[in-house]
């Protein structure tokens, strides 16, 4: 890949990581914000033109339920300009804390993606939902890389029975349909669980079912470089076993590992929504892709409302950017499917 | 033989692990079966309690692991609590449902494979080989969930597949339908031939690269043999043995993607059945779902071995011969 494709990456990498924790920042409302009196509202529009056909700074209009009906339009008779670096007032607590935003029109609101049926604005629950999933998916390939490395540099440097069992049970893990599994062990646990729970044990069940794969590399990683004259150097020299790992061979595996991270990010990233969909992930009120995805499963919402659909976008740009970097990295790891 | 013995070894200790794995992760569930049944002032507590005590739900794990094992060994593997039938008839009805859908899909991911990859072989580096990887490619980017709903979207748009379900009510005898079932397979096999084929087809370009090597295709060239026969004639028959194995693996990503489309589009398969049942808490349906998914991707596994054992004369050897120490 030449230069200005890898430096195009990797700015889009660094782009949506500050974008997403800027959010609260970046996101004009409260994610958990419910505006009443606007539900189903489309994306709102800003204009430039307004009613005589004068040219204006850009305004938004005020949004309204559509009386009787269940959605929410536009009324042009109150309009606000749109202004960069607002100060708005939310509710926290019992008081309200006023913080600063990238863009608002207040006293209105602008709703980039619409809102959903609470009146929650999506676009904010869509940045607040970004910082969930990556955080958790971040999270959960941190800790199955670490039992990847752990017991593939066990497995690969001291071989035998040690070997035998690891390698076995990474063979269980990896010889099942790892949808059905993931579902199969959510089972075990409590339907509904607190926000903060179901957040762990998400992390803690993705690691503990996607350490295989990278296990495997780090092994045969391990086991290529066990046999090394350097290695065997150090090995005569009295160095200790923990010292070996650590100084000579684990070194050689940071390559495996930096490339499995950024597959498991992407991997895991798209199982938290799936979970999420199917109602075994992260509970609402925490905003998450998948309980946002579920929403967009009323009947006649693909059509109608089709900005419910708004973590597809955010999925999109997470998939294609990770996916870039991990084909920079080494393009041979990536023929497992999400 | 030896290996397909050591293998059915293999497979049997992992279906036992995975049998006991889940009967201990359901065993440990908090809300148990006839808790909500509690509610209803019309069942008395004797009932319940006779309820439980005919599935010894209220044994112990072991003992009630045991139970389970003996009755599946005769092949009863529990019954339903929710659909009041035993396991194994409902099971059978999903599996069937879910294969057909899996089953057609990886029919139709093979042929545009084969076809995709013999067609970029034959102008190798041409601008239809570009063409073909790179739309490869991108589709690999994108996760099954996201395929499921960009097809689901443009069905509930053009209103002109049924975007759920397995069949229109009412529908029920002949051609119509014939034609309904296959209107409603369209969206979930599209979603899951989207997802296999080009991982696929990145397989067959690169096993056909490596079955022609360049002095052999140029001496055959040479000689007067037109590209075409050469392709179809030699690369494929060397190209085969990689393949037949990568054939039955592929059997194992296409489960779980399904298991996603099942419940998108509400098709009654395996998958559907399991969430459901992971849902109402129905855990000898959650043991036997999870068996029957393992047992398939193990019988995938299978047959790809055995495929590559009558495709390649060399494995066939290895095999016959006792295996030396070094290998």
């Amino acid at each position: 890949m030449s230069g200005t494709g890898r430096t195009a990456i990797l700015a889009a990498i660094v782009l949506l990581h500050v974008v997403v924790l800027a959010a609260p920042w970046v996101a004009p409302s409260d994610p958990a914000v419910q505006h009443r009196a606007a539900p189903l509202a489309p994306p709102t529009r800003v204009h430039v033109v307004d009613g005589d056909g004068r040219w204006r700074a850009p305004f938004v209009c005020a949004i309204v339920q559509v009386p009787g009906g269940n959605g929410s339009a536009e009324d042009c008779t109150a309009t606000a300009p749109v202004r960069l670096f607002v100060l708005r007032s939310e509710p926290s607590g019992f008081t309200t804390r006023t913080a600063r935003h990238l863009f608002g029109a207040p006293p209105l609101d602008i709703f980039v993606l619409g809102t959903d049926e609470f009146g929650r604005d999506v676009f904010s629950r869509l940045l607040a939902g970004a910082r969930v999933s990556l955080t958790m998916a971040i999270a959960a390939a941190g800790l199955a890389l670490l039992i990847a490395v752990v017991t593939g540099a066990i497995a690969g440097y001291a071989g035998g029975a040690a070997d035998l069992l690891i390698s076995a049970v990474s063979e269980l893990v990896l010889g099942l349909p790892w949808l059905y599994l993931l579902v199969a062990v959510r089972a075990a646990l409590p339907l509904s669980l607190p926000p903060p729970q179901a957040m762990a044990v998400i992390v803690v069940l993705l690691g503990a079912l996607g350490w295989a794969r990278p296990g495997r590399l780090v092994s045969a990683t391990v086991a290529g470089v066990r046999d090394r004259d350097y290695v065997a150097a150090a090995r005569s020299a009295g160095a200790s076993m923990p010292r070996i790992l650590a100084r000579h061979i684990l070194p050689e595996v940071a390559g495996v590992v930096a490339v499995a991270s950024v597959v498991l990010v992407r991997q895991f990233v798209v199982a938290e929504t799936t979970l999420s969909l199917f109602g075994l992930g992260v509970p609402e009120p925490v905003p998450s892709w998948g309980s946002m995805l579920a929403a967009a499963q009323r009947p006649g919402a693909l059509t109608q409302t089709w900005w419910l659909l708004a973590p597809v976008a955010g999925l999109i740009g997470v998939c294609v950017v990770y996916y870039a970097l991990a084909r920079v990295l080494r393009p041979d790891l990536l023929h497992q499917r999400t | 033989m030896r290996v397909l013995l050591g293998r059915g070894v293999r497979a049997g200790i992992l279906l036992l692990t995975v049998s006991f794995l889940t009967f201990l992760a359901i065993a440990r569930t908090p809300g148990r079966f006839g808790d909500e049944l509690r509610l209803n002032p019309q069942i008395s507590p004797a009932t319940i309690a006779a309820l439980r005590a005919e599935f010894a739900l209220d044994e112990p794990l072991l003992p009630r692991y045991g139970h389970w094992l003996a009755a599946a060994a005769r092949g009863h593997l529990g019954y339903s609590l929710t659909y009041r039938i035993p396991v194994e008839r409902l099971l059978w009805g999903r599996a069937a449902n879910t294969l057909l859908l899996t089953g057609t899909s990886l029919a139709i991911a093979w042929t545009i494979a084969i076809a995709a990859g013999l067609a970029g072989a034959a102008a190798r580096h041409g601008g239809w080989d570009r063409a073909v990887g790179i739309t490869a490619a991108a589709v690999l980017a994108l996760p099954d969930l996201l395929i499921a709903i960009a097809l689901l979207t443009l069905a509930a748009h053009s209103g002109m597949l049924p975007a759920g379900g397995m069949s229109s009510p009412g529908v029920t005898a002949g051609w119509a339908a014939a034609r309904d079932l296959i209107a409603h397979m369209a969206i979930p096999v599209a979603v899951l031939t989207i997802s296999t084929t080009p991982a696929l087809l990145q397989h067959v370009r690169s096993a056909l690269a490596e079955a022609m090597p360049v002095p052999l295709a140029t001496a055959l060239h040479a000689r007067g043999l037109p590209r075409a026969r050469l392709i179809t004639r030699h690369a494929l028959k060397l190209a085969a043995a990689p393949l037949a194995a990568l054939g039955g693996l592929s059997i194992g990503s296409l489960l779980s993607a399904g298991l996603l489309v099942e419940v998108l589009v509400g098709w009654p398969g395996l998958g559907s059945l399991l969430l459901e049942s992971v849902m109402a808490r129905d855990q000898f349906v959650v043991v036997a779902a999870t068996l029957l998914a393992t047992a398939a991707l193990l019988a995938g596994n299978a047959i790809g071995d055995l495929l590559l054992h009558a495709a390649d004369p060399r494995v066939r050897l290895a095999d016959a011969e006792p295996r030396s120490a070094f290998s």
